[in-house]
């Protein structure tokens, strides 16, 4: 299983057709998996501050910046709804990456003494690249209505969209009651939205994507979901809590796996610790289920009908995270444990014309594994951060007993930095590095041997 | 001779680069209850939340300054709207930190709530490092502010009495929405002109949202600002029935002084002809 997709480039100079197919591949996988990241000059233009005042770097948010998302984009004190700014304000903010990259993958699928695909070769490419655009607009409609849209494409211009919400915030003068409708990103404390990796191995939380190897349905508990959540924090944001009804799409749009809601609750308590700063632990659980056949076919048995998904089968996600801060460090540790259905695992209808007695393949099981995430920061300052982390991911059951029971198992390491030249209120720069590796068991496409993937991305990540 | 030529012009540039840090250099602390903040750890803090408005010296020329209606405070001048000192004196540290925790309503000074205690004691310690006052003058005494008396229909009328008496609708308006007849001339400390509080928009003043805070800003006064001092013009339980009368004036907050005033037939004719129907057009500001 490679929840990357990555591959790459080997013996260019043999092949050139299958060299530029490897290299649209790879370049086209890693800027779809350049997750948008919300950093927003539209609001610091709004409210005149600098972006360091919601950003510890941006993306990622500081705990005055959670307070002013968590509050629909409103300071409170009553500068907040659009009446108070020049008619001409119009809250847009695009950011795009320019950068050089280079990608390694040490067993990639070649043609050679095996024949069409049937070797393994170390691919490694690199050069000069961008990454896809977003277009972020959110703000306050009135007060306490406030909306977030993400038009977001890759770097040829195909656009789609990564957020579509409005959300009523404060619901009768209350906290505790705010409601948001649309596609969304689910309420994680780690958003995955807001991280500050960029590499084709690190763009994207590998605990948040992990799947067992043979699993076809797609979930990400870090993708933007489509559905409604209620909300609910104190005034000073210590204490959070929100629940999600969420469409069993995995955010597509047209409801495809339409006919199962899942569900996501997630809780927080923050406290303060003397002069170390403020502390964080919560925990989040995905209860969902998905279609494992369609009530309909239209165009043969194996055609389903969209929308007419059923025999619903379920998967879950828990986590338990802690976010501690000493001062200018500060790490952000998560636990996982997720569990599938068998039918999930293994692909497996439940019944229908292909499956009428609802019959599991021989060793069928529900694959479970469970995951870590460590992830930590020194900020020297507003301008500088160095990040570190580190994820691993343990399958406990596989989908099929036949499989070795470490197949999939993944190890992330992250290095990074980023060095922001000026902080203002008007836009946002920042000189990016970063070098990230994955080892995973058993997952390489020919001989089924263990697979190591890296990217090295030096970039300018700016954002207006 | 070459060595003491040396010595002077090493001692020259000494001077020359120490001289522009040495406002930089002084440590400040601040004392809320068991805090005890810290300006060099403020100081981190400052230049990631808030030199945007107040500026990299404080002196409250921020990039984003010209952009703002209110400009931001100068902490070099050490004059402070909301205090529990009276008027002219230097604030508390528990003045700044409330300011901070609080935000001040109608400006672009936000709440920092978000912040912890410790690091806003540590902001406050640095904010009083831009201003010489803080080493030559020590915080004037809090002002005491006595038990509110009962709350009465004799007390919102003698405090609607004062109201005209001490000509407080001159500025704000005799419907206490802050359109006085002066008040279009009135300017702050930066020669920036400023409007009177609008009684009616909100229940929350500038320095807080309770009674207590109410009848502190009478004595107290907002330096820096129009608002005198009535500390040594009024009486304090006057002080008191003009707080209630002033409630009486938020149409929209359901405080116990509207809810009495609406139960007698005065007030609620007089409360009556002035509300104006919350239709929510517009920004969805509460009129």
């Amino acid at each position: 299983m490679d929840v990357r997709g990555g591959s790459g480039v080997n013996r260019i100079a043999k092949r050139p057709v299958k060299t530029l197919f490897y290299v649209a591949a790879v370049l086209g996988i890693f800027l779809s998996t350049c997750s948008p990241a919300n950093a927003l000059p539209a609001f610091a233009r709004k409210y005149g501050m600098p972006c360091s005042s919601c950003h510890e770097a941006w993306p990622k948010l500081s705990p005055f910046g959670q307070q002013f998302k968590d509050n629909g984009y409103q300071m409170g004190n009553d500068r907040d709804a659009p009446i108070f700014q020049q008619p001409a304000y119009w809250p847009v903010t695009f950011r795009i990456t320019p950068i050089w990259h280079r990608e390694s993958n040490d067993k990639t699928q070649v043609d050679g003494s095996n024949g069409v695909g049937g070797n393994e070769a170390t691919v490694t490419t690199h050069g000069f690249d961008w990454s896809g655009l977003d277009f972020h607009t959110a703000g306050t409609l009135a007060n306490n209505y406030s909306f977030y849209v993400l038009p977001s494409s890759d770097n040829t211009a195909a656009f789609h969209f990564e957020s579509v919400w409005a959300r009523i915030d404060n619901i009768g003068g209350s906290s505790w009651i705010n409601v948001k409708l649309g596609k969304f990103e689910l309420d994680n404390l780690l958003s995955e939205k807001r991280i500050l990796t960029l590499t084709n191995v690190s763009g994207v939380y590998t605990n948040y994507h992990f799947q067992p190897v043979g699993e076809a349905y797609k979930f990400g508990i870090g993708d933007n979901q489509v559905g409604v959540e209620w909300m609910g924090h104190s005034k000073n944001d210590r204490t959070r809590i929100s629940a999600s009804l969420l469409s069993s799409s995995d955010g597509q749009p047209s409801v495809p796996n339409s006919r199962a809601y899942n569900g996501y609750f997630a809780a927080s308590q923050a406290f303060e610790v003397g002069s170390l700063g403020l502390q964080r632990v919560g925990g989040f659980a995905y209860i969902g289920q998905a279609p494992t056949y369609f009530q309909f076919t239209n165009g043969g048995p194996t055609a389903g009908l969209p929308g007419t998904g059923i025999g619903n089968k379920g998967f879950q996600r828990y986590g338990l995270i802690g976010m501690w801060y000493v001062k200018k460090f500060d790490i952000t540790t998560i636990f996982f444990h997720s569990h599938d259905s068998a039918y999930l695992g293994t692909n497996t209808p439940s019944g229908g014309p292909l499956n009428p007695t609802g019959a599991l393949p021989t060793g069928a099981q529900a694959p479970t594994w469970n995951g870590g995430l460590f992830e930590s920061h020194y900020n020297f300052n507003p301008q500088l951060i160095l990040i570190n982390r580190y994820e691993l991911v343990r399958m406990s059951q596989q989908a099929l007993s036949t499989n070795p029971g470490n197949l999939g198992n993944a190890d992330v390491l992250t290095f990074g930095a980023r060095y922001y030249p000026f902080i203002s209120s008007r836009a946002g720069f920042a000189y990016h590095g970063e070098y990230a590796i994955i080892w995973q068991k058993g997952v390489s496409p020919v001989t089924a041997t263990n697979q190591t993937t890296s990217s090295l991305l030096f970039g300018f990540d700016f954002a207006f | 001779m070459r060595r003491l030529q040396i010595t002077k012009i090493v001692l020259i540039l000494a001077i020359g680069i120490a001289v522009p840090f040495a406002g930089f250099g002084q440590q400040m602390e601040s004392h809320i209850g068991n805090l005890t903040g810290h300006s060099e750890a403020g100081r981190q803090l400052y230049y990631r939340y808030c030199w945007g408005c107040h500026g990299a010296r404080g002196n409250g020329d921020g990039e984003n300054a010209p952009y703002l209606n209110i400009l931001p405070r100068n902490f070099v001048i050490g004059a402070f709207k909301c205090r529990s000192t009276p008027t002219g004196t230097l604030p508390l540290d528990s003045d700044l930190f409330s300011t901070l925790k609080r935000g001040i309503n109608f400006t672009n000074m936000p709440n920092w709530s978000a912040l912890t205690d410790q690091q806003r004691a540590d902001l406050v310690a640095f904010i009083k490092t831009f201003s010489p006052r803080w080493k030559t003058e020590k915080p004037g005494d809090a002002i005491q502010v006595p038990a509110e008396p009962a709350l009465s229909v004799a007390s919102i009328k003698h405090g609607s009495e004062l109201f005209q008496k001490l000509e407080c609708w001159k500025c704000h308006g005799q419907e206490g929405r802050g359109d006085g007849p002066s008040a279009s001339t009135l300017t702050d400390s930066n020669d920036q002109p400023i409007r009177p509080y609008n009684f009616t928009s909100d229940n929350r003043s500038k320095c807080g949202k309770t009674n207590q805070d109410l009848y502190k800003i009478f004595m107290t006064g907002l330096d820096g600002t129009p608002m005198p001092s009535f500390a040594d013009v009024i009486k304090p339980e006057d002080a008191w029935d003009l707080v209630h009368f002033l409630r009486t004036l938020q149409y929209n907050n359901k405080s116990p002084e509207l809810a009495l005033w609406l139960s007698t037939k005065e007030g609620a004719e007089i409360v009556n002809a002035k509300k104006v129907q919350n239709t929510y057009t517009g920004s969805g500001v509460k009129p």
